[in-house]
């Protein structure tokens, strides 16, 4: 075939390389930058969508709810939390009374590490909702701690002080235990530790019960049309 | 003669060199997402964009790309079309993009889209260039979509997540984890080298029979 | 600072780069034949990694900020030029480093393991020290790998095998044994 053929056989200057590079890398630039400009949008939604979904569903009775961050020794409202600050969403109902908290938190599982929101009632201190939002746990045991709706479902009246406790199955008898999921026993153990350890971390943090931040004035129109 | 060309260009992609099960080429991101059909079907996809739209600017640029940066300027092509699949998956599917995760952008270390680029792309028409483009590109995502199939058909019990047998069956989980992935892939080479013996053993017998008849 | 460990051992043992990521299986597979080679290549590519690591982090503090859709691009020019200067400057100040492991350099480069390494640093978020160690755990992870199959192989070598399992489907079987090996160690961290 015509392989090498057409191709220039003297050296071309250095200059035209620079060139060829130079356009290459600005056609892929304007290239990449539209294709960002134009999906940004859509992927914005769907982020706020599956955060919301997240919060609503371990948060029972909540419609409504905001992104809270300690600064100064109070908890502020923020529109978007910094990169690598801790946030909570604090969730409020139809007549923008507080619920509780939702709050994301990671740590090490059986094989990598595990992402969960919990639900925290700081008023009666319990726990009232877990979801797992991440986790590469072993197919048909590991993943039992999001698969098993009788292990979810054990989160959602768990007293959390003192704090919560794994148990084998079926001995569950105070409050603050969980019936850990047999065959899943290391799994369901790091999502209570999970849990606790976040929750001792933010424990100095959140204002007393009753004295929560109320929700800003924001349109309710977006609140009501995520759902 | 023409299309006759462009058809062998296809098919050779897709059977005789086909770069999964022949050439053994472009496994890295493939075998971490062959888990289920959906993933390895969604992973090809993603392979036969960028690598049809590489082929095809890098064919249509071929007499203008100086060969001294010619690899530079390949893998600028290419980064850019995984950079756009990667953020359309995310916009339109963000839950496969969450599947399957960081290894959309390895597509880009796919030693078989830039091998296609040097040995094929760079040296012939764009027509040509496409259709090899177009039978290396199914070639890979049959050969993923078979490892998907089988590693989720015994591992889960299912097929694009509908369960094909009842309640009875025991999932082999080991299919669906890591060494399922070496092991799968492993026992179809295997069957492919037996494809392979076989065939040289027929040919070697008619070659034989020619020899005795004549 | 106290998940250092966790890091280096989830990187070095129980997610494995090539036995559960499946990365970097091109030299996994084609290079793994004699103990010495693969040795080299893995100490090669534990240094292209540590390089890979600062890069990373360098252009995820100070450039990808302001503009995260050129991170695919910023990384592999970026990786693959710095490693290219260190070459250069290994074999101007140790020839006998350079003949260690100067040849493998430009091939690691391309590396899926390479670029992998810097991605799953970010989509981690981790810091620079998080990101050594972790360069450090996954390239001590590779090399471990690359050994042990380059062992097993030339074990196997000496024994007679059937004709039609030689090659690369009986070293992807052996890897998927190993791969399953590598599972015993899930866990390690969370049992306590």
């Amino acid at each position: 075939m015509t392989a090498g053929a057409n191709r220039e056989t003297v050296t071309p200057s250095s200059l035209r390389l620079v060139l060829t590079l130079a356009i290459a890398g600005l056609i892929s630039g304007i290239a990449i930058i539209g294709i960002y400009e134009s999906t940004l949008p859509t992927i914005t939604a769907n982020k706020a969508r599956e955060l919301r979904e997240a919060v609503f569903k371990v948060l029972p009775g909540v419609s409504q709810m905001q992104a809270l961050v300690y600064r100064d020794g109070e908890l502020v409202v923020v529109e978007e939390a910094k990169k690598d600050e801790p946030v909570v969403y604090g969730g409020y109902d139809d007549s923008r009374e507080f619920v509780g908290y939702a709050v994301p938190a990671a740590g090490p599982g059986f094989q990598d590490t595990i992402a969960i929101l919990y639900g925290y009632q700081p008023a009666q201190k319990l726990v009232v909702g877990m979801e797992v939002l991440e986790s590469r746990e072993t197919p048909g045991l590991g993943d039992k701690i999001y698969k098993d709706a009788e292990f979810v479902g054990g989160f959602s009246a768990l007293s959390i002080d003192p704090e919560i406790v794994a148990v084998k199955k079926g001995t569950s008898s105070n409050a603050n235990e969980i019936d850990a999921i047999t065959g899943a026993t290391i799994s369901s153990k790091a999502i209570v530790r999970i849990i606790n350890e976040t929750h001792t971390a933010w424990s100095g943090k959140l204002p007393a019960p009753g004295s929560e931040p109320s929700i800003k004035a924001s349109e309710p129109t977006s609140a009501e049309g995520g759902q | 003669m023409k299309n006759n060309q462009s058809y062998e260009e296809f098919i050779k992609g897709v059977w005789r060199d086909n770069p999964v099960f022949a050439q053994v080429l472009g496994m890295c991101p493939m075998l971490a997402v062959t888990n289920s059909a959906v993933n390895a079907v969604a992973m090809g996809m993603a392979t036969f964009f960028v690598l049809v739209g590489s082929s095809f600017l890098v064919s249509s640029f071929r007499n203008w790309i100086p060969k001294q940066v010619r690899i530079s300027c390949f893998i600028i092509i290419i980064a850019t079309f995984v950079t756009i699949a990667d953020y359309t998956l995310l916009a339109l599917v963000p839950k496969v993009h969450k599947e399957l995760g960081a290894f959309i952008p390895l597509i880009v270390a796919n030693c078989l889209i830039l091998g296609r680029q040097e040995a094929f792309a760079s040296r012939y028409p764009t027509r040509l260039a496409v259709m090899d483009a177009v039978g290396m590109a199914t070639g890979f995502l049959l050969a993923l979509f078979s490892l998907g199939a089988v590693r989720e058909i015994l591992g889960d019990g299912a097929l694009f997540g509908v369960k094909l047998f009842g309640a009875n069956f025991e999932p082999w989980v080991i299919m669906i984890l890591p060494p399922g992935g070496f092991l799968t892939l492993g026992v179809i080479l295997l069957f492919f080298n037996w494809f392979k013996f076989k065939k040289d053993e027929f040919l070697e017998d008619v070659a034989e029979a020619e020899r005795s008849g004549h | 600072m106290d998940n250092l460990p966790w890091i280096f051992i989830s990187a070095l043992l129980v997610n494995n780069f090539v036995l559960t990521y499946f990365l970097g299986l091109c030299p996994f597979l084609g290079v793994s034949n004699s103990l010495e080679t693969s040795a080299r290549l893995g100490l090669a590519t534990t240094f292209v990694m540590l390089v890979t690591a600062v890069c990373a982090w360098v252009l995820n503090t100070y450039v990808l900020i302001h503009a995260p859709y050129l991170r695919l691009i910023c990384f592999i020019v970026v990786i693959a030029s710095t490693v290219q200067f260190i070459e250069m400057l290994i074999k101007k100040l140790s020839p006998a480093l350079f003949r260690a492991m100067g040849i493998f350099l430009p091939l690691i480069t391309t590396n899926c393991a390479i670029l992998g390494l810097a991605i799953f640093a970010t989509n981690r978020g981790y810091g620079f020290w998080e990101g050594i160690v972790y360069a450090l755990g996954a390239g001590i992870g590779f090399t471990l790998a690359l050994v042990l199959l380059a062992g097993l192989r030339e074990e196997a070598e000496l024994s007679s095998i059937p004709k039609l399992i030689q090659g690369t489907a009986m070293n992807l079987i052996i890897a998927g044994i190993l791969s399953m090996a590598f599972m015993g160690f899930a866990g390690l961290f969370s049992s306590t």
